[in-house]
């Protein structure tokens, strides 16, 4: 690289006591546009990256988003509160129940509902499952999108076990709408809570051989130690959350500092780094599997026996079996759906740890069945804004590295 | 009243319009002229140090004089306390000062606003919609007045008088 740039600043020189050192070849210095995206395998072919190169480095880099846009803040303002659960699966595809637990929680704090103890619980388990199979997402495409294929295979297979595990609770893998307004669509069974026992105990020493695999790869090291540096001032003023603020050392988790659900009874410890880069980011999600394990084994140890279901007749379902054998139990399920409950006028923000980081939901109502107005925070969306920003200065290549430390799903970054 | 709005009236009498706090969510709305000053107050005080914006939104209540609302949620780190900050515009002039040198996140957040609802921010950095098309001149598509169903086009096509047999 200094060879490189001393050949460049001197043959840029026109010496002026030696024109004719003007007709010497001199390299090309201008700055090259590349468009990289929506094709590119790592864009999910719905961005694209506008980059500026001086050489192989990054002068500024501006996202172009909307590829992937449906409006699905529109549909929520056009439908009633219970039927936009299954259009927050589709925001994140890849861990649709951490949505729907978001909007739950945002439409329980605007009705003002307490859910059972048992349904926090299961909430819990189910939202910290959803976190282990997003981050052994992230990081299986993260190693691949670098080069490393053996931890994408194996974080996959593990990940199946789980998405299996959600096919037996609520018939779906990817699209789940297991969690209602008020509590959860059903409760698991003897045979789930055995499974997950199960992998609880295989799965720690599956995060070790993951880890082994990167940490003596020195081409993971070099490709994420140092790089996409954001300090923690520059990372609030973004208002980046999740792991990709704790990374740079603010120790930030809503699931501590503003409990919900059953958080509170559970000891688990927060992973902060240090150097803000994308190394940190990476071992904080992979700490964050440990701590995940942890928590659902307190939830499995502390779960007692009780409704999982509000008891609010007015806003919360009637259980699947009474819909299908009692008809006033039908008619109340038929009037929820097609004309919603009627909520108080008022505007709320509610904010969920989801793995990405903070997804929260902003909704103003005037009364009546359906939301006024509902906007998302969408932690892909708003950590995209500071891509610029980190990429600067660093090699073409790490843009790669750099979407991926975001852990970005344009469902959710475009809506 | 609550303490933060207590503490913005105070300091900006002449720019404090009204705050409520409903479900433990503060939001005080201030007029438009004094939102950059207000957020800049809110983020520098040593008491309050709002260094976190949460997120930017926006509601269009047609019926109103002053049809947008523009709100900011910020948060405080250090002291653990969110706020929502709420400024109206009339659509005659449906333009407010950007925050993007109070918050730098802003810009992207601030960008879909403009985008959704055409409100346009004074001295945002790139003024451009972000999720629509940049050709895009059908209007704001989260504004009340927005067609659901489209634009219509589909009622000037030819349709044959007889059906052919």
């Amino acid at each position: 690289m200094a060879q490189f740039e001393d050949q460049r600043t001197t043959v840029y020189k026109v010496d002026p006591e030696h024109p004719e050192s003007e007709s010497l070849p001199t390299l090309r210095t201008e700055e090259l546009l590349l468009n990289m995206g929506p094709q590119h395998p790592s864009t999910h072919g719905v961005l694209k990256v506008i980059l500026e190169l001086e050489g192989e480095r990054l002068v500024k880099s501006t996202p172009v988003m909307g590829f992937l846009h449906r409006g699905v803040e529109k549909l929520a303002e056009e439908g009633t509160y219970h039927q936009f659960i299954p259009h927050t699966d589709r925001l994140d595809y890849v861990c649709a129940m951490y949505n729907n637990f978001a909007y739950c929680r945002a439409v329980e704090k605007l009705m003002n509902i307490t859910v059972p103890e048992r349904a926090e619980y299961l909430r819990t388990i189910v939202a910290e499952i959803q976190r282990i199979i997003g981050h052994q997402f992230w990081l299986g495409t993260q190693a691949l999108d670098i080069g490393a294929m053996t931890v994408f295979f194996y974080c996959f297979r593990d990940r199946e076990i789980l998405l299996d595990w959600f096919d037996e609770l609520c018939g779906a893998r990817l699209t789940t709408s297991w969690y209602r307004i008020g509590g959860v669509e059903r409760d698991f069974t003897p045979s789930l809570f055995a499974k997950l026992k199960q992998f609880l105990d295989y799965f720690p020493p599956k995060i070790d051989e993951y880890v082994i695999f990167l940490e003596k790869n020195r081409i993971w090291l070099a490709r994420t130690k140092g790089v996409a540096v954001i300090s923690a001032e520059d990372a609030l003023s973004f208002g980046l959350s999740g792991p990709t603020l704790r990374g740079s050392g603010v120790d930030y988790d809503l699931r501590k500092y503003e409990p919900y659900s059953a958080y509170p009874k559970c000891e688990f410890s927060v992973p902060v780094g240090k150097n803000g880069d994308t190394y940190d980011r990476y071992w904080i999600r992979v700490q964050e599997l440990y701590e995940s394990v942890k928590i659902i084994r307190q939830c499995l140890e502390q779960i007692q026996d009780g409704p999982i279901m509000a008891d609010v007749p007015s806003v919360t379902l009637p259980p699947k079996e009474r819909v299908f054998t009692n008809l006033e139990s039908m008619i109340q399920q038929f009037k929820l759906f097609s004309q919603g409950f009627n909520a108080p006028p008022g505007e709320i923000y509610c904010g969920t740890e989801a793995h990405k980081g903070e997804l929260g939901f902003y909704i103003v109502s005037t009364g009546g069945g359906k939301p006024y107005r509902l906007k998302i925070r969408a932690p892909s969306f708003i950590h995209m804004g500071a891509f610029d920003h980190m990429s600067k200065g660093y090699m073409i290549a790490d843009a790669v590295t750099i979407f991926g430390t975001y852990d970005i799903v344009m469902g959710e970054c475009d809506r | 009243m609550n303490q933060l709005a207590t503490r913005i009236e105070e300091t900006f009498p002449g720019a404090f319009v009204k705050a409520a706090e409903w479900r433990g969510d503060v939001a005080v709305t201030v007029k438009r002229e004094a939102l950059h000053d207000v957020a800049r107050f809110l983020r520098d005080d040593p008491s309050l140090l709002f260094d976190y914006i949460v997120h930017v939104s926006s509601v269009d209540w047609p019926d109103d004089e002053e049809r947008f609302e523009v709100v900011y949620e910020v948060y405080s780190i250090r002291t653990r306390r969110r706020i929502r900050l709420k400024t109206r515009v009339p659509e005659s002039d449906c333009i407010v000062d950007s925050l993007t040198d109070v918050w730098k996140g802003a810009d992207f957040m601030e960008r879909e606003v403009y985008d959704m609802m055409g409100i346009r921010f004074r001295n945002h950095p790139d003024l451009r919609r972000i999720l629509m098309p940049d050709e895009y001149e059908e209007g704001y598509p989260l504004r009340k007045d927005f067609p659901l169903r489209g634009r219509g086009w589909r009622d000037t096509f030819d349709f044959l008088d007889e059906p052919a047999r």
